[in-house]
Parts: structure tokens; sequence; C-alpha cells
């Protein structure tokens, strides 16, 4: 007798991508070329891959780091670039607070250092450019949805996309200066002039909601597991199908 | 080997239960579900068995906890690269469900899945021999939701993706059907000592 298992439920949602898996498999020299500071603790660095598979929006990498003897430290990190065929890749990348790779890298790395990445890893919570998104993000969550927003107006694509981004302050905003129409930040510390202060809420998504695109929305939320357990509860109350929500935490 | 300039990393201690590639999480329990968390009461958990077996069958809540208890103490791996040592988990072996349910001789794979609808593959061997657990507490206390509470396998000898939270059932059949995660790049069994991250390791 032979069954196959066929999922009872709304979440068994397929990634959106088929995976490379010769490409997670090999890891390659990154040497680094450049690197931009973002916001006090954030900065991106730019990276030389020539092998480099292509990613799509979203999806993200993992990083290794060797010491002298041997030992390695390896990560998970998302893909800020766009996707643009030129074997180079961006991370941004927060420095935490005794954080051994985040460490070495906003204190030791300057161009023309070398390290290994594997990837693109993870088809779910990637974004073709296929079917509107709403994305939402906090503090460094924004980085794998920046791929996206960066794709989404360097391909010139008229599929709707908006990006809701939570961040502590101005100064604390990634990716401040970039942002366009498509953005809405929240700050929940301190904000300019006129501009509320508060947590990311109901007020702020629903409208969204109310009236979406054709299709509706594919919902994508990055950040900490508190804010992610937030973000996805207003999504939820706002009326968003559970099965139409990918989320990638941090952690 | 390829040395990363100036790179030197945390001081090393010596743990022989660290796998390869892993760090120690210490007091840290990230949460890296893709789906929105549930809002599962255990009244309204159940737990099923089903697919080559006797005699399928499900659990309720107090039918599960009707079962001997058992506790797993011993540490997580993550795939992501985190560890966490000396964990403790209340529940139920899978063997005492397994007796009820009787496996053919035929199966040799599982399919566990959630009431979210995460699927993960295992093989059969892996969930037997006290190795495998239906978990509802931690270190004493009511498993938390975003930690799949009330109800999650527990497999913790393979990375952690594999042990289902908001667990429903475990279907057995005669192949390898790939779950979420495999089918999204990620390796078919996951064993830590062997880094079996992704697929092709």
């Amino acid at each position: 007798m032979t069954d196959t298992f066929t999922p009872l439920t709304r979440f068994a949602v397929p990634g959106r991508i088929a995976v490379s898996h010769r490409a997670a498999a090999e890891w390659q020299t990154a040497t680094l070329t450049e690197v931009r500071r973002e916001t006090p603790h954030a900065s991106t660095f730019r990276f030389a891959v020539p092998a480099w598979a292509g990613h799509l929006p979203g999806q993200h990498l993992m990083l290794r780091l060797t010491a002298e003897d041997g030992y390695t430290a390896q990560r998970h990190y998302s893909i800020a670039s766009a996707p643009d065929d030129a074997g180079h890749i961006e991370l941004t990348l927060d420095h935490v607070e005794g954080g051994e790779v985040s460490g070495w890298f906003h204190t030791v790395a300057k161009p023309g250092d070398e390290v290994e990445v594997r990837g693109p890893l993870s088809g779910f919570f990637a974004w073709p450019g296929d079917r509107p998104a709403l994305l939402i993000g906090a503090g460094s969550g924004v980085v794998p949805l920046m791929s996206m927003v960066r794709h989404h107006r360097a391909r010139g694509l008229d599929v709707p996309l908006r990006l809701l981004v939570s961040a502590r302050s101005p100064e604390e905003l990634i990716y401040a200066r970039e942002f366009g129409a498509e953005t809405t930040p929240v700050f929940t510390r301190s904000a300019p002039e006129g501009v509320a202060v508060g947590r990311m809420a109901a007020a702020h998504v629903a409208p969204l909601l109310a009236e979406p695109p054709p299709g509706g929305w594919e919902a994508y939320v990055c950040g900490s597991n508190a804010f992610a357990e937030h973000a996805s509860r207003l999504l939820v109350a706002a009326g968003q199908p559970v099965e139409r929500i990918r989320i990638e935490r941090f952690g | 080997m390829n040395v990363t300039r100036g790179f030197t990393g945390r001081p090393r201690v010596h743990h022989p239960g660290l796998p390869p590639g892993q760090y120690d999480a210490g007091d840290d329990w990230p949460v890296l579900s893709a789906e929105v968390t549930p809002d599962l009461a255990p009244a309204d958990w159940t737990f099923r068995v089903d697919g080559l077996v006797e005699r399928p069958h499900t659990w309720d809540w107090d039918e599960a906890h009707a079962l001997p208890e058992t506790a797993y103490e011993g540490d997580i791996h993550c795939v992501t690269s985190w560890s966490k040592f000396g964990v403790r988990f209340g529940g139920v072996s899978l063997d005492a469900f397994f007796h009820v349910v009787r496996p053919h001789v035929s199966a040799t794979h599982a399919v566990a899945y959630s009431h979210t609808g995460y699927t993960t593959n295992l093989p059969l061997s892996d969930l037997t021999g006290g190795r495998a657990w239906i978990a509802f507490t931690y270190e004493g206390e009511p498993l938390a939701p975003e930690h799949g509470g009330p109800a999650r396998l527990l497999v913790p000898h393979l990375y952690f993706w594999k042990s289902a939270k908001w667990i429903a059932g475990i279907r057995l059949l005669d192949h390898d059907e790939p779950g979420f995660w495999e089918q999204n790049g990620y390796h078919a069994r996951g064993n830590p000592w062997e880094e079996q991250r992704y697929s092709g390791d």
C-alpha cells in the first residue's frame, strides 16, 4: 500500500521558487569591495562573488568566518541587494553587542577582505515580483524587504508594492534616503516634527487591506520574533489570510 | 582553509556536546517559525497517527496525557547555528503512541504535520526507540505558543526544524516525502553531527 501525504491545512504553501541545490551546497569566496554606513548601528557591506548563481529578493545566505586555528563562525544573513547579474551582493548588518561575526564586520573588515558564503538559500520568503506585495519590517528586518523594493524599482514593475517599516527614530531608519512613495515609516521613540510616535498599529495596516489590489496581497513580515508576532496579528485582524503571510524571524 | 584576516572569534570553549558549526545560544531560545503562531487551546488540540498502521488513532489532550509521562533532558540544535544545552521537556514518548497504532512492517518513513499545515519528513527509525516525544512542557511550564505550545514534536538528535511545532499528526509511509523546509532546499534528514543542513550536504 502506498499512501501519499496531502497537508490538511492552509499554511502548507510551497516556496515561491525552486531552489538550486548546487548553489546552496558550495562555499564561495566573497571579496568585500565597499562599506557604507547606514545608521549609527548598521552598515552595508558590498561583496564581489564572481560565481554567484543569482538570487531572488527575500532570499538569504550563510556566511562563514574562519580564525587561524580553524575555528569557524557562520550566520544566516538576508541579502539586501536586488538581483543584478553583476556578480555582486550586499548585506546590511547591525552591530550586535558581543556579536563575533557582526563585531568583526563593524570593527575589523575593510575592502579587500575575503569571507565565504553559500547560497542563496530558501525559496519561502522569496518574492519574484509576480504578485502584489505588502512588506512589513522593523529594524534590520527591513533588509530582505529592501531587496524587493529595489527589485521592483530596478525592473520598473507595475505590480503593487507597499512597505511599512518600523524604526526607533529617523536616525535609526535603515535606507531612509532610498525610500519613496511606496514606504510608510513608523517611529517608536522619536519622530520628525509633526509625525506621530508609537508602535505599528491597526491604523497602519487596515487601510491597505481595506482596499487590496486584485488578487490580494502576499504579505512578507521580517524582524524580531516579538515584532513578527505583533505584525502578523495585525495582519490577521485586518483580514489577511494566514496562508498568505510569510514570516522571517531574526534569531 | 580560508582564514579571515583579523578574525579571532569567541573564546574557545571545548564542549563535546556542540556539533560542528554550532554555537552555544546560552539563555536565548530564538523563534524561527515561518508562519503565523496559531491560537490553539489545549482543548482544541488533537494528535493523530495514521498511514501504514494497524489501528489509526486520534488522541485529544486528556487522552494523550493519560499515557506514561517521560522527560527529555539534554541539548537541542538549530540549523541556523545555535545550540542550547541542558534543556528539559516533559511529554510522552512516541513509542507509547506507536504501541497503540501498531506500525506495519512496510512503514519506513513519516511525515509529521502541524495544526498550521507545516510538514517535515523523517525516517521512522528516528522516531522510535526512545528518541522522539510529543512535548507539552518546557522547564516544568506549559510550552509557550511561539515555541509550539500546547504540544510539539521533539526529535532532539536532529536539527530542530524536524521538531514540528503545534503537532497535529504523524503519517507513516513506505517512502520519503519532503516536507516544508525540505522542499525549500533543506536536508532530508538533518543530522547536526554530520552538518546535514542543506540538500547536498
